[in-house]
């Protein structure tokens, strides 16, 4: 789960990494009151889960009330690349002396957390990245050691912040080192850390992902949900705990994991046709989750026909067959499907299927041969 | 030959008493594997159909013999099973459970490879492997593989491990050992490991492997067959037509730099020397080219 940048300082405030004040808002009413209260100037700043918002528009210095209000109307609404703003976080602007990046997150090759930290900060640390590898510092970290106190102010010693921002660098990051692991993330980031003309060293933005598995041990997590801007298929989908992502095709699919959801994809552009969505089951899906999947996929207007790809392992061939029925006697689906069944009690399924065959139920053996009869009555759809 | 497991494998099932558990154990029992005990504090003195449960991994390995241990309890309990197994003096952990929080993936990763390094672990949120004919430890529905190689298989999906399996089954092309390594941020098992085994493995002579978008595991896979492999490999990786994830921030960027896509992955395997399938039918055309030409 991504957070909002508001959220992601609230979070920071919590492992004490000093962050500006500010308020959270959802009104202009509400915007220009937090920004009095605050004291000018301030920062209007869109919440929106994407990159690039300033340059959008989506942050104005604020001098006195009747700015506040302007910039908080304007903001309020506005569209950055497809992701609407519904709430402002209005925070007391800083001088800003220096901007620095820093971050924690898992580097996938080492097996161990990696921390980052550069004196380059700003928008276009990517840039920095490719063109001067070396204006970032990198530092290893072993998770079973943790991060000690004397290499993190090693680390700081070799990324060449201006000196007065030592203490305050190193003390700011043992601190975000804890929000990466005992707040299970997996990415924390700050770009731009700044330095005051004061010598003060506090984060300015915040950019955290937490870890959707280990939401068991977070209920406090409960507080930062459900403020993503999800589409009606995405949202009917989240509520059945379906891995969905929304595409624009006709050929709706089911598949089950990740990497066959994907290879279906795959395969149905690759015979001509194109996919109106990736849908993973998961493993050990059962009859209900088929029937729910089958709801999310017959909710798009798109879709022609639907691509049931299954290769049961730990998913049962008979329980998927159980659920297409149910799904045919709980909704009128619209389109056809083509099912492909093979693995795990795949013969069970096949039997069950074997009375509801027809030509809006169309069993193939190979998944080859199923995405070729997908796509050709998807195109038989089209036409109609 | 085979690698990891074979006939001699014996395996313990942390979670063996749980549904899941209790299905998968007694499958792979009846293809053939030695599954020699369950373990549970709660349930030990009782079976399960025959398999008689422990109370810890210790007590397992010491009236059993067991060398191996699949591990299928729930994610909040893995990493603790994990460390039992390894403490126990477990050679082969493989963890099939499936979300498990990555920091204690990397935790208890980081822990095997400092104080065990003789505990080899496969997994998380695997599949597990098989070696047709002889064990299988996990969800491989076996079935479909024939036996006796000359192909070793690795995958990082799942479901596309069964895929691969299929392909070669279908074509009459048997298997030496069939891995799934999962597709987690920290998996206990690289493709090179794999690799690096087939490639010792005198009965192994070609190896397919099926990657899929995301990581470097594919681009550091085609770094090792360009230096060290002689045995020809076949790939296919899934998600050429996947969108673009939203990712937020920058540092997953910075560290991958332009690897990650199915494209990137399929021309540095290309260039390492393997023939790449566009799909998983094809790739099993071009290893049947292989093996043919062996």
């Amino acid at each position: 789960m991504d957070l909002f940048e508001y959220q992601g300082k609230q979070l920071f405030a919590r492992f004490g990494i000093p962050v500006s004040p500010g308020a959270a808002v959802s009104s202009v009413d509400a915007a220009v009151e937090a920004a009095d209260r605050l004291g000018y100037p301030v920062v209007v700043k869109a919440q929106v889960q994407v990159g690039g918002r300033g340059k959008a528009g989506g942050v104005k210095l604020a001098n006195n009330t009747e700015e506040a209000r302007t910039h908080a109307s304007n903001i309020l609404g506005m569209d950055i690349k497809g992701h609407v703003v519904r709430v402002l976080w209005i925070e007391k602007a800083s001088d800003i002396e220096q901007e620095y990046y820093a971050s924690f997150t898992l580097d996938r090759a080492a097996k161990q957390h990696l921390g980052m930290l550069s004196a380059r900060g700003g928008v276009d640390i990517e840039q920095v990245a490719a063109e001067e590898p070396d204006a970032i510092a990198r530092i290893h970290i072993d998770p079973v050691d943790g991060l000690p106190e004397d290499a993190c102010r090693e680390w700081v010693t070799r990324a060449r912040l201006d000196p007065r921002a030592t203490d305050g660098a190193v003390a700011i990051l043992l601190s975000l080192y804890r929000a990466y692991t005992e707040g299970d993330a997996d990415l924390v980031e700050i770009n731009p850390l700044i330095l005051t003309p004061e010598g003060n060293v506090h984060a300015l933005d915040a950019k955290v992902s937490l870890d959707d598995n280990a939401a068991y041990r977070h209920p406090e997590w409960s507080e930062f949900g459900g403020q993503e801007s999800l589409d009606r298929r995405e949202q009917l989908a989240k509520e059945r705990g379906l891995q969905y992502v929304g595409l624009d095709g006709t050929v709706g699919i089911i598949a089950n994991g990740a990497g066959l959801a994907m290879s279906t994809c795959d395969v149905v552009n690759q015979v001509g046709g194109s996919p109106a969505n990736f849908l993973d089951i998961g493993g050990g899906a059962n009859a209900d989750v088929m029937a729910g999947a089958l709801e999310v996929i017959n909710s798009d207007d798109n879709v022609q026909s639907i691509f049931i790809n299954i290769f049961g392992g730990i998913t049962r061939g008979e329980e998927v067959a159980k659920g297409i029925v149910q799904a045919l006697e709980r909704v009128e689906l619209r389109a056809p499907i083509v099912i492909r069944l093979d693995g795990t009690n795949a013969e069970e399924g096949r039997a069950i299927l074997k009375d509801h065959e027809s030509d809006r139920l169309v069993s193939k053996p190979t998944m080859l041969e199923a995405a070729r009869t997908a796509v050709e009555l998807a195109g038989a759809g089209e036409a109609r | 030959m085979s690698i990891f497991v074979d006939e001699n494998t014996k395996v313990v099932v942390q979670g063996l008493t749980g549904s899941q558990g209790r299905f998968y154990g007694l499958r792979n029992r009846a293809y053939g594997t030695q599954v020699v005990a369950g373990v549970n504090p709660k349930k030990a003195g009782t079976d399960v159909e025959g398999i008689p449960v422990h109370a810890t991994v210790k007590e397992a390995v010491a009236d059993t013999g067991a060398n191996a241990s699949m591990v299928i309890v729930p994610a909040p309990g893995a990493a603790a099973a994990v460390m039992e197994a390894a403490e126990a003096g477990i050679e082969l952990i493989v963890c099939l459970t499936e979300g498990i929080p990555m920091h204690d993936e990397a935790m208890f990763f980081n822990r095997l490879r400092r104080d065990f390094p003789g505990t080899h672990l496969i997994g998380p949120n695997c599949p597990g492997l098989l070696t047709p004919g002889k064990c299988n430890i996990g969800f491989i529905p076996a079935e479909v593989a024939k036996e006796g190689g000359p192909v070793g298989i690795v995958s990082r999906s799942g479901t596309l491990t069964y895929q691969a399996l299929k392909e070669l089954g279908e074509k009459g092309i048997g298997v030496t050992t069939c891995v799934g390594i999962g597709g987690d941020p920290v998996p206990g098992t690289s493709f090179i490991d794999c690799l690096r085994r087939f490639e010792a493995d005198p009965e192994t002579r070609a190896v397919i492997m099926f990657g899929e978008i995301g990581g470097s595991a594919e681009e550091e896979a085609a770094a090792f067959i360009t230096g060290e492999m002689t045995k020809p490999v076949v790939a296919y990786v899934a998600g050429v037509t996947a969108p673009p994830g939203k990712k937020m921030g920058h540092a997953g960027a910075i560290i991958s730099g332009s690897k990650g896509t199915a494209q990137a992955k399929m021309e540095a395997l290309r260039a390492a020397g393997v023939r790449v399938g566009l799909n998983p039918t094809e790739a099993g055309d071009l290893m049947a080219e292989v093996v043919a030409a062996l």
